[in-house]
């Protein structure tokens, strides 16, 4: 790969990006002026242009840009760890993990911050990296490899068995906790902040950029573990930063817009048919990309049956599904 | 001179030992058929020179160093290995590859260099692959991904290469095809180069020298003549064989009754 191709690649990509961030703030089920929401002339609290477009739909779709980011840069990831390209934060249960450990803090009532990363962060993150854990020795086989079809039993397992949990605690939770968790197990971007893109944000990014770090280790390794550690890849190392990092930045955004499906798999997928698997340019491509991709979704969201707003996770659920299935049936054709 | 030392080597699957005691020294410029039964130990012992594997004791030294205390890409500088399958999930091309064999010599986030295309470009050629450069790995037949690999390993630029069973599953004209690469790799290259085989007559008609296992213990080293011997070779492969010579090669026929 030579740096020329790398940037122009990389320039559509986020030329996608930017036309996305530039033009979904103006579609909504209520029709704002650009010229009113930045004019000087009106007092911003009466300005409802500028609050609409500001304090309501700006901060969802950094989040969404932000969530699509992290999952699909997640997903590129597990895919190319477990060598399997069903792999994905969704199908391998990582979500439903993540999902538990913010239930559980929600339910514990922790709602404090510890050096600065609230505690349902970080009870997603070790729920997600749990299930990671499970997944990858459950399905390792002797050889170092992971079969799909038990990959995906484990996968299926780890989320009954999370969801299970999930609505045990549920159960026995009070009636605003459960409030709290009902909304946010429905997956959704649009209980958000500037706070709280403010904290994620960094999170976010320091995982992309470890992940961009070891990209090239990680390409060896999803050509074969043994064949990596023979061109002087320390794989025990790389795949314990790759899991940690990459449910890092699972467990981050989960634990803010609950679990949205099949990002991470449709993205890393569509992306690879348009520059590769090498994950120096999968990795930032899927990051703009998966950004573009659910901010997409969610206007989808906002608007299809406007003025009620559905989650987004159901949007991105009705295309992953499908999407699954074909993937499947291409997969046992080869 | 001594390339790689490796002393009372033992390894250990899980409760079954695959390894014992095994010492055994290579010799720079060695072209060595590593042959013995399945489940001799052939492709753990490959792992274990290629620092794959730790062994459970013993101790494996490159040119006098300790192989453990040896940073693992200036190991890949000098050492490469090459599996007997190569199963690509992922849709790479042929020349990513091969330029994978350039990772032990690039740093973090960065791309590789005019020189390190050239390198690839030079070793495609050695192996006769620069024609499927832009073709996917997983469309090529088996025979061209075995060369694509000895052209990875290449690239890497190593003094000694390591291959488990390369002519496993090809044709008799890829075998021979796969075989002469080799060869003139060990003879114009000064390539040291260490294979296991399951084809006794082509291993003794390639390589200088031969290495018998059984059980995870060396059984004999030496030159072909040395090691095809009628009551050792019936003894561990547990058939009856018959040995002919024809233009001072050795041949091994295995009696068939019938």
């Amino acid at each position: 790969m030579n740096l020329r191709s790398y940037t122009m690649t990389l320039s559509i990509f986020f030329l996608i990006f930017i036309i996305t961030l530039c033009v979904t703030p103006l579609i909504g089920s209520s029709n704002i002026s650009l010229a009113r929401a930045f004019s000087d002339s009106i007092n911003i609290s009466n300005n409802a242009d500028a609050n609409i477009l500001f304090q309501v739909r700006l901060p969802r779709i950094l989040l969404g840009a932000l969530t699509g980011a992290a999952l699909s840069v997640a997903g590129a990831i597990f895919q190319a760890l477990l060598r399997n390209d069903l792999a994905a934060p969704f199908t391998l249960g990582v979500s439903s993990g993540a999902a538990l450990g913010a239930v559980i803090a929600i339910a514990l009532n922790l709602n404090m911050s510890l050096m600065g990363f609230p505690v349902v962060s970080l009870f997603s993150f070790l729920g997600s990296l749990g299930a990671i854990m499970l997944v990858f020795s459950l399905v390792r086989t002797r050889h170092g490899e992971f079969p799909t079809g038990i990959l995906l039993l484990a996968g299926v397992t780890a989320n009954f068995f999370f969801a299970a949990m999930v609505m045990f605690i549920h159960y026995l939770a009070d009636f605003s906790q459960s409030f709290r968790i009902i909304r946010w197990l429905m997956g959704g971007l649009d209980i958000t902040d500037y706070d709280t893109i403010l904290s994620i944000t960094p999170m976010v990014f320091l995982g992309i950029f470890i992940l961009m770090f070891i990209s090239r280790d990680l390409n060896l390794i999803s050509t074969g573990v043994h064949s990596a550690s023979s061109r002087g890849v320390n794989v025990a190392r790389i795949q314990k930063v790759g899991f940690i990092t990459a449910s890092l930045i699972t467990g981050t955004v989960v634990a803010t817009c609950g679990p949205i499906g099949f990002v991470g798999l449709i993205v890393p997928h569509t992306v690879r048919l348009f520059v590769g698997p090498d994950l120096r340019i999968l990795i930032p491509a899927s990051m703009l990309f998966g950004a573009s991709f659910l901010v997409a979704c969610d206007t989808l969201a906002r608007t299809i049956i406007a003025p009620t707003e559905i989650p987004v996770g159901i949007i991105t659920a009705i295309l992953g599904g499908p999407f699954f299935v074909w993937l499947l049936k291409r997969k046992r054709q080869v | 001179m001594t390339l790689m030392k490796l002393e009372n080597i033992s390894f250990t699957y899980e409760t079954e030992p695959v390894l014992r005691d095994l010492s055994l020294s290579i010799q720079e410029q060695d072209f060595i058929g590593l042959i013995g039964p399945n489940g001799s130990g052939k492709s753990t012992l490959l792992k274990i020179m290629g620092a794959i594997m730790k062994p459970d004791s013993g101790s494996v030294r490159f040119k006098e160093s300790p192989v453990a205390k040896i940073n693992k890409k200036l190991f890949a500088q000098s050492v490469s290995w090459i599996p007997q399958d190569h199963p690509m999930v992922f849709p790479f091309k042929v020349s990513e590859i091969v330029l994978m064999g350039r990772h032990p010599y690039l740093s973090p986030l960065s791309f590789e260099s005019e020189e390190d295309f050239e390198i690839t470009r030079r070793a495609m050629e050695t192996t006769m692959t620069s024609q499927f450069a832009d073709r996917y790995f997983n469309e090529i037949s088996g025979g061209e991904k075995q060369r694509v690999m000895i052209a990875s390993a290449l690239a890497q630029r190593p003094e000694m290469m390591l291959l488990d069973e390369p002519t496993a599953a090809l044709d008799l004209k890829y075998q021979i095809q796969i075989l002469n690469i080799l060869k003139n790799l060990n003879t114009a290259h000064n390539m040291t180069l260490i294979m296991a085989m399951h084809d006794l007559n082509l291993a003794a008609s390639f390589c200088n020298r031969l290495i018998l296992l059984d059980e995870g213990q060396i059984v004999r080293d030496g030159t072909p003549e040395q090691v095809l011997e009628k009551d050792i070779l019936e003894r561990v492969y547990g058939i009856e064989i018959d040995l002919d010579a024809k233009d001072g090669n050795i041949r091994v026929h295995p009696v068939i009754e019938n």
